[in-house]
This record gives C-alpha cells, sequence and structure tokens, in this order.
C-alpha cells in the first residue's frame, strides 16, 4: 500500500519539509528536499530512525560534577532511553580529554559515547 | 599581566574566542581574553547538544566540544586569559578595569578592545506575566546552566513558554532526566526555533505544542501550583473563554535574548534600538574608535557558526587598528548606511565602508519581519538602482538572512549615502 507522510529533515538548519511516498519502509519517492542527504534522511527514518543523543555523567574528582557526553553516531531512537539508564549509573575519573571513549559499543550498537570537553 | 595588550576582548564565548584568534592570526602581539566564569567557553559549555558547527567546520558538535576546538587554537596561540575576572569599567580611552576572587583589581590598557560579552535572556519581569510570585518560575537557559553543569533539577512538572530553540532543546533535555514536559505555549502562530529542534525535542517525545498561546497567569503561593493557559488573537490578546488551568510545578521561560550590553552603554557606545547592540561598521567597529563588538553583543545570532565567523572578522578589525593600520570610519566620509527597509526588521552592519570592498566582499546579514514561505529575493539598492542581490528559497523571522556585497559593487557604493535592503517575493 503506498502511502505519502510528511517529515521534517534535521540534517542541517534549514529543516526542509519532505513530502515522502513509500510502501512500508520502502521509499518510492522524495519531494521537498533542497539538497541529497533529504531522501538519505527519509529512508533511515522510516526503516532505522536515529538521533544523536548528549547527556552529562557523574564524574569523580574534577573540576566539575557533571561531564558532558554524546553518542559518536546517530543511536536508534527506540533505544534512547534503555542508554540514558545505563548513563545515569555511570562514573568517570577525572581528568578526561574530549572524545575520550565514556562507555565503549553502547548497549552493543557498535556506538561509543564520547566525552565533549576536557575536564581536570 | 601586562599594563598594555594589543587587543583586550571581553568575554570567551564563541564570539570572544574567536576574536582573539583572529587578531593573534593578524599579527597582534598580546592579546588577553578576560572570562567572568571560572573558565573559557561562555554559554557553549551548558549547551551539552550537538548541531554545533554544520554550515562552518561541517561537523556535528556538541556545545562543548565546539568551544574545545576554539579553546585550544586560542591557547596554540598563546593568547592570555584572565578568569574569574569582572569588567566594571572601560574608558573611552580602552583603560580597563576589572575584579576578580583571585585577580584582585586589575587595570589595564588596550589599543583596542572586542566587546563579546553575549546575551542576556527575557525574564518574566520583561513580559509582565501577571499572577504570584512564587518559586519555580525560570529562564530555560538558568535551568539548562542547573541541570547541565551543576547537577541540580529545578523542578518534575514544566510547561515551557516560548519555542525558541533553548526552549525546545531544555523540553527535550528534561525529558531525558524524567521529569515531564506538559506543555509549550507560543504566542506567535509559528514555531521560533529551528524546524528541526521541533522535530527531535519536541515530536519525538510527544510533547505537545500550542501556537498561538500564552500563560495568562501564574498560580500557586510558595512554588509554582500551575499555569492558566490562554489561546490569543493575531494582536496577541487573550481570547475569553479559551483559558485552561496546565498544573505543573515549574515555568520555564524561553521567550528571547537581548544583547548584554551594559559595559558598551556605560562607556558611551551608541546602541541600535533595532537589534539592542552598538552600530557597527563591516569591521564590526562601534561608534567608538578602537572599540569593536562580536557575536550575540552586535545581535542575537541563530546559529554559533555565524557568531564565530563575526568574531573572527571582530577580532582581525581590531588587530588592524591596534597595529595603526585601520581607521576610524568617522574619520571617513564614504562610509554609506545601511538601512531596513521592506520586511526587514534590522540590518548589520549598519554602516559599510566601501574601501572593504577593496580588500573582500562585505556580508550584511539581516532579519525579516514576516515569513515568506516562497521563494525571495535579499537584494540591496541605492534609491532603485540594485547594487546586489540573493536568492533564497524562504525567510523566516526565525533564521538570520544573509547578503554579500561583491567586490565589483565598490563604486556603487562608493556613491551611495544609503542601502535599503529589502527581502522581496522573487514571483513580484
Amino acid at each position: 500500500m503506498e502511502q505519502t507522510d510528511t517529515l521534517i529533515c534535521i540534517t542541517c538548519p534549514m529543516g526542509c519539509s519532505l513530502a515522502v511516498v513509500h510502501e512500508g519502509q520502502t521509499v518510492i519517492q522524495v519531494t521537498g528536499n533542497h539538497c541529497n542527504r533529504g531522501p538519505r534522511y527519509a529512508q533511515a527514518e522510516l526503516s532505522d530512525p536515529r538521533r544523536m543523543v548528549a547527556t552529562t555523567v557523574k564524574v569523580r574528582g574534577g573540576s566539575k560534577r557533571l561531564l558532558p557526553v554524546y553518542t559518536a553516531a546517530p543511536f536508534p531512537k527506540s533505544r534512547i532511553f534503555e542508554l540514558l539508564a545505563v548513563l545515569r549509573n555511570l562514573e568517570v575519573e577525572a581528568p578526561v580529554r574530549a572524545d575520550q571513549v565514556v562507555l565503549a559499543n553502547a548497549l552493543g550498537t557498535g556506538i561509543d559515547v564520547l566525552a565533549s570537553r576536557d575536564l581536570s | 599581566m601586562k599594563q598594555k595588550y594589543d587587543v583586550v576582548v571581553i568575554g570567551s564565548g564563541p564570539g570572544g574566542l574567536a576574536a582573539a584568534i583572529a587578531a593573534k592570526r593578524a599579527g597582534a602581539h598580546d592579546v588577553l581574553i578576560i572570562e567572568r566564569d571560572v573558565e573559557l567557553g561562555g554559554i557553549l559549555q551548558q549547551c551539552i547538544h550537538n548541531g554545533f558547527g554544520v554550515e562552518s567546520l561541517k561537523r556535528d558538535l556538541t556545545g562543548p566540544g565546539y568551544a574545545q576546538r576554539f579553546i585550544n587554537e586560542a591557547q596554540a596561540l598563546n593568547v592570555e586569559v584572565l578568569l574569574d575576572s569582572m569588567v566594571l569599567e572601560i574608558t573611552p580611552e580602552r583603560h580597563i578595569i576589572a575584579c576578580g576572587k583571585e585577580a584582585g583589581l586589575v587595570e589595564l590598557d588596550a589599543r583596542a578592545v572586542v566587546l563579546a560579552m553575549g546575551c542576556r535572556e527575557r525574564t518574566r519581569a520583561q513580559i509582565r506575566i501577571p499572577g504570584t510570585r512564587p518559586a519555580g518560575v525560570y529562564t530555560a537557559g538558568t535551568a539548562q546552566r542547573w541541570v547541565n553543569i551543576e547537577g541540580y533539577m529545578p523542578g518534575k512538572r514544566f510547561v515551557i513558554l516560548g519555542s525558541g530553540d533553548i526552549g525546545m532543546i531544555m523540553a527535550r533535555r528534561l525529558t531525558f532526566e524524567g521529569a515531564t514536559v506538559e506543555r509549550m505555549l507560543e504566542i506567535m502562530p509559528f514555531i521560533t526555533g529551528l524546524n528541526r529542534n521541533y522535530v527531535q525535542c519536541l515530536l519525538d517525545f510527544n510533547i505537545p505544542l500550542q501556537l498561538s498561546h500564552t500563560v495568562k497567569r501564574v498560580l500557586g503561593s510558595k512554588r509554582v501550583e500551575a499555569v492558566e493557559a490562554v489561546q490569543v488573537d493575531e494582536r496577541w490578546q487573550p481570547i475569553a473563554g479559551t483559558e485552561e488551568i496546565i498544573p505543573c510545578d515549574t515555568l520555564l521561560l524561553s521567550v528571547g535574548l537581548i544583547p548584554e550590553n551594559e559595559l558598551s552603554r556605560q562607556m558611551g557606545v551608541k546602541i541600535d534600538p533595532l537589534t539592542g547592540g552598538p552600530y557597527v561598521d563591516d569591521g564590526f567597529q562601534t561608534g567608538m574608535p578602537g572599540v569593536f563588538a562580536a557575536g550575540n553583543v552586535v545581535h542575537v545570532y541563530d546559529l554559533v557558526d555565524w557568531v564565530t565567523e563575526a568574531g573572527l572578522i571582530a577580532g582581525r578589525s581590531a588587530a588592524e587598528f591596534a597595529l595603526g593600520k585601520r581607521p576610524h570610519p568617522s574619520a571617513d566620509e564614504k562610509t554609506c548606511r545601511t538601512k531596513a527597509s521592506e520586511n526587514v526588521r534590522y540590518v548589520v552592519p549598519q554602516r559599510v565602508n566601501a574601501e572593504a570592498l577593496t580588500q573582500r566582499p562585505v556580508k550584511l546579514q539581516l532579519r525579516v519581519l514576516h515569513p515568506i514561505e516562497e521563494p525571495v529575493w535579499v537584494e540591496a539598492r541605492n534609491g532603485d538602482d540594485l547594487i546586489a542581490r540573493q536568492a533564497e528559497r524562504y525567510a523566516r523571522p526565525g533564521e538570520m538572512l544573509s547578503l554579500d556585497l561583491p567586490q565589483k559593487a565598490y563604486d556603487a557604493v562608493r556613491r551611495a549615502e544609503t542601502l535599503t535592503v529589502n527581502v522581496v517575493r522573487r514571483r513580484a
């Protein structure tokens, strides 16, 4: 069954409004995009929606109480809260360097969680 | 610490860091950043979400990650830093008085100053929300600092007034930390932040948004207990009968940002009432010789990438001034004014020196008054003569537009007293 949905592309700040004709998870046609990232976003959004996740973890012995962290790649949207629960119980030791791995292979996705900044 | 610097930058957010880096690159020897916080980076340190640098660096970085790159570069260039110190006064002769717990009272002189104090959030008092005055009404940025840096949750059930980017990003952040965001209310008939944030911060987590709605009053004695929401008409007047009580313990305000210019005003820098920031020229020099301004202190940007870009220009210009290579525009008769005209709220810079075009193009930055969801021209004219124009697919008040004056416009700009800037439908 062919159907049309409207998606807003989040790849860049422009936020193109995409009209996506699809059959289940198969994209047939995308219009409204202003670059070729639009159709790619639409396909990913239908079959395996992912988001960058940024949060904080506790840090021991640092100049701050919290260390900001982020996923090295977009993370499966349906498992974000599962990931947050793991990170809530994580504590890292200062000093930390930016882009240092804080949690490797998070939830077996192959995606690392990295430190956003140096923290002494 | 030295007694005299070529360039002193006030503030170490993205605008200040970029200015300090550019000043060094342009040949300034002694460059100092004065920062009131205990570390560099400004507001970026609390903006832990991603989305920074997509335009200019072609990388999707977090706020702290974006700051880190510029902090590293400033350090590599031996930019000096005075942390935990507040600038109290700058004189028109660029004598600076600062004060800090560790540093004590500091006095020094600058050949050029870059103002990079950023902006402040509008508060409850500035939008005059009626009702009681309980605890639990905060600006979104204040809550962001508590949650992301200090590790403190300001409430459990939130209503957020205003659909600016900080508000939407906080809606997601609070949801991540286990709170409930009951509602986002926006007085305008459109969201004021970016579409992408609407998707990934509100839609993703089913946070209800009501456009053309505002808070009629706050309820609660010691702590917020509820807010009364109401629909408004096109003149923002409440529509009787549409009131709704929304129980909550916290109201966050994301209702606009204002350039922070207390220092600038005190030293006598002239402020443009349209932007809330100093009048500047193409090199971001203010009306006061040797005083430059970078980033949100000039006008509020929606992307950090453009703050960095503006900071780089301001820093380079400040170094040129300090090294005696740049005159003050008031000494130059060939300065031309820019004027916000059809569907344009404001234009920065407010003055363009045609001579700048002998070096490089000059970028005008502007915001529209009303959204146009169809192709537009952004154009600059001298009377009826078209000097430059650029096609855009749409124009929205929430998204800054820019227009490059090309180098070949030199003669036209030199002849012009005023450049009027318009944003018009392409079809018309």
